[in-house]
């Protein structure tokens, strides 16, 4: 029922803006989900984009027109849907979404149809995929490097991985044995689990028994609170450390006490307030925020919609260098659109600083993460 | 591995298992009743976890919506029946029933919800006669009108609602899972290593409701019917037993054991909208051990699964489930060794 009628509801708000898209001149398009299991995701997406062009209506004194259309968090309708607003709705550029098979699947036909994509997830993409995909996510490595030099600073020496039995833990874990190496971290256990398991009291007395001086944690949202809870309830008094799969309001709720002090590294957004004045990221951040509660009538407190504010700057800076070489809606204005994405600089948003070059995914640097701490329910800058 | 981690793992185990029991109890209860292998049981006891974390929070749980729809549901489906029958005085009665009496937590739970400054218990047993109606209204609507099917069609049935239900808990509770609050604090120090009060609570739940199961099935009336619809529903029905009243009794009676075990594992596991099915897929490894018939065999199975679950993911964490689900080939293949084939005896008969 609830699907029915936000499908309806993304239907009738894409029919409203196509109403007043006759005057428009640049198009975006944005599929997300809005129905599935990754609506959590899905539905701040569009938020956040709705306030990203709320922020900046008009590029070179022209228009904006946004088409939302929802995938269900279903790759193939996100491909589907990639397709129509290309050739449907003739869009410059199109966005998307919060499933990583699903962001894949559109980066696809993007290529095919030589249209420019940005993407707000982190996705891997090989050869021919990269030349006109971009994305504005922190690649996991840079993540969980920071993580790295946190654990050097706060001295230790031997560290135990606890993660998810599946693409994301092995994603994290590689990422730490590349990082931990050279930092001289030894990484002493490899235990994984399934996002619906119950217990892993097995496996925390495995890392118990190896002693490790920290754990770091490879899960994501609610099922990521598992190893805090098991390590405290095992009385594990080293330091956790986490990664930015667990910033989330559920998995603060679920581990509650057992994950106090616990570190991670994410995107500048979740802390902007607390950053330093002189942080590059910290004025579009508090703006983000104002024009964020202005239109959707509600603070932000999640870092997704961030990335849908952060793609549209991105689109709003190259949107701005193509228009003087070629007419908006035209395959010339997509080429000269793809090449101004392609070759940003120190283009600001809320997450970090972008600079794209052709053939790189990601575009962001060391001012694109910073380490923050569980302290009472609270994410707290740590300097 | 020491003897301090086979204990923690051992106690881990148990606690499990205890789960696994009363799912266990459960199933064979619905089974040897109905000859249905009731797949929702889980979801029903994910559920009431779900509704008691609702309450926690101060929201009213999705649940009272889904018990009224099931009730107006199963009314229609009743008062339909018996006006094809002709019964007409029958349907104040069947409003009564089938209507009336399943609002009636749904109003308890409506004028809890939101309170501050209740006992946590008055949520705990909110929540566990919230969740009861379902599986009989469940039952009603879908599985008594083809209660005379086969196995098979039962079993797709009950499939088929296990999708319908876990889907609806997506749509009620969102994707993210929740934790309640401990019903037990304090633990337990043995030396070494301590017993959380949860976990003693989990155990001796299980012998209590094994105890209770136990006599209610052999010194009751009530348990001797149940009993009897198990062994031969005709012979049953010829001695005054109603099949479907007994079918009713035993929906009801897992219904609320499914609550039980719905707020005994909240404190301890996060549970989301799906985690029911695998509890009822463990407890149906439990069940199979005990043949789909046998209660005393079942608990032992259950402590088994837990145990093996525990050990395995200390192994392979990976692996643990696979460890366990394989539990099933020696099994079966021990019961068909050791049981006499039906088609035989049908033989020794005829001779």
């Amino acid at each position: 029922m609830k699907r029915l009628v936000r499908s309806a509801l993304g239907a009738a708000i894409a029919f409203a803006m196509a109403g007043a898209a006759l005057a428009a001149d640049l198009k975006v398009g944005l599929s997300v989900s809005l129905s599935g299991p990754n609506s959590s995701l899905g539905v701040p997406y569009a938020k956040g984009m709705q306030a990203a062009v709320a922020y900046k209506p008009e590029i070179n004194g022209k228009k904006v027109q946004l088409i939302v259309l929802d995938d269900g968090s279903d790759p193939t309708t996100a491909g589907r849907n990639a397709r129509k607003l290309i050739e449907e709705e003739k869009v410059d550029v199109i966005m998307g979404t919060s499933g990583v098979p699903a962001a894949i699947a559109m980066a696809q036909v993007a290529r095919e149809t030589k249209t420019p994509m940005i993407g707000l997830t982190p996705i891997s993409l090989q050869g021919a995929d990269l030349e006109w995909t971009v994305t504005v996510a922190q690649p996991t490595d840079l993540m969980v490097a920071a993580v790295v030099d946190r654990m050097k600073k706060d001295g230790v020496k031997t560290v135990g991985y606890i993660g998810f039995s599946d693409a994301w833990g092995d994603l994290v874990y590689n990422a730490l044995m590349k990082a931990a190496e050279p930092a001289g971290i030894k990484v002493v256990t490899n235990e994984r689990y399934a996002r619906s398991d119950a217990s892993v009291t097995g496996q925390v007395l495995k890392i118990v028994a190896a002693r490790p001086d920290a754990v770091m944690t490879g899960g994501a949202g609610t099922p990521g609170a598992l190893p805090y809870l098991a390590l405290s309830e095992r009385g594990f008094k080293g330091p956790v450390y986490g990664q930015h799969g667990l910033i989330n309001a559920d998995f603060v709720r679920v581990s509650g006490k057992a994950a106090n002090g616990t570190q991670m590294p994410t995107g500048p957004i979740i802390v902007a307030e607390q950053l330093p004045n002189n942080y590059p990221t910290k004025k579009v951040a508090l703006d983000f925020r104002d024009v964020f509660q202005k239109v959707n009538n509600a603070p932000t407190t999640d870092a997704y919609s961030a990335y849908s504010f952060d793609g549209y700057m991105v689109f709003a800076d190259a949107a701005a260098r193509a228009m003087p070489k070629a007419e908006p809606g035209t395959p010339q204005f997509r080429v000269a659109l793809r090449d101004a994405i392609m070759s940003a600089k120190e283009v600001v948003g809320t997450h970090g600083v972008y600079n794209f070059k052709q053939g790189q995914l990601y575009g962001v640097d060391e001012r694109a993460r910073v380490i923050v701490k569980l302290e009472n329910g609270q994410w707290k800058l740590v300097p | 591995m020491t003897w301090d981690v086979a204990l923690i793992l051992g106690i881990d185990g148990l606690a499990n298992g205890a789960v696994y029991l009363l799912a266990g109890l459960g199933l064979v209860l619905i089974f040897s009743v109905t000859r249905v292998v009731f797949v929702p049981f889980g979801d029903v006891a994910a559920f009431a976890a779900l509704s008691l974390a609702a309450f926690e929070t101060g929201r009213q749980p999705a649940t009272i919506g889904l018990v009224l729809t099931l009730a107006l549901l199963a009314m229609v489906v009743e008062i339909v029946s018996l006006v094809r029958r002709g019964e007409m005085a029958a349907i104040p009665r069947a409003v009564l029933g089938w209507g009336v009496l399943p609002a009636i937590p749904c109003a308890l739970a409506w004028a809890v919800a939101g309170q501050q400054g209740l006992p946590h218990a008055v949520f705990i047993i909110t929540a566990i006669l919230l969740v009861v109606p379902i599986t009989p209204l469940v039952a009603r609507v879908a599985l008594q009108p083809i209660a005379d099917a086969s196995v098979l069609v039962l079993l797709i049935v009950s499939l088929a609602l296990h999708f319908l239900l876990s889907g609806l808990g997506l749509l009620f509770f969102g994707p993210e899972g929740s934790r309640t609050l401990p019903l037990a604090s304090g633990a337990l120090s043995l030396g070494t290593f301590s017993v959380s009060g949860q976990v003693i609570l989990m155990v001796a739940s299980a012998i209590v409701l094994s105890a209770i199961f136990f006599l209610a099935f052999e010194r009751t009336v009530v348990g001797k019917a149940l009993r009897a619809t198990a062994v031969n529903r005709v012979g049953a029905r010829l001695v005054g037993i109603r099949p479907a009243r007994t079918a009713l009794l035993a929906y009801t009676f897992a219904s609320l054991l499914a609550g039980l075990i719905g707020v005994l594992v909240a404190p301890v596991t996060t549970m989301y909208y799906d985690s029911g099915f695998l509890i009822g897929l463990k407890a149906f490894v439990a069940a199979i051990i005990g043949g789909l018939v046998s209660y005393p065999l079942t608990a032992l199975g259950a402590l088994a699964v837990g145990v093996v679950e525990s050990f395995g993911s200390f192994w392979s964490g990976a692996l643990k489930d696979v460890i366990v689900f394989s539990l099933l080939i020696p099994v079966l293949m021990l019961r068909s060794a050791f049981t006499r084939h039906p088609e035989e005896e049908a033989e020794e008969i005829d001779q």
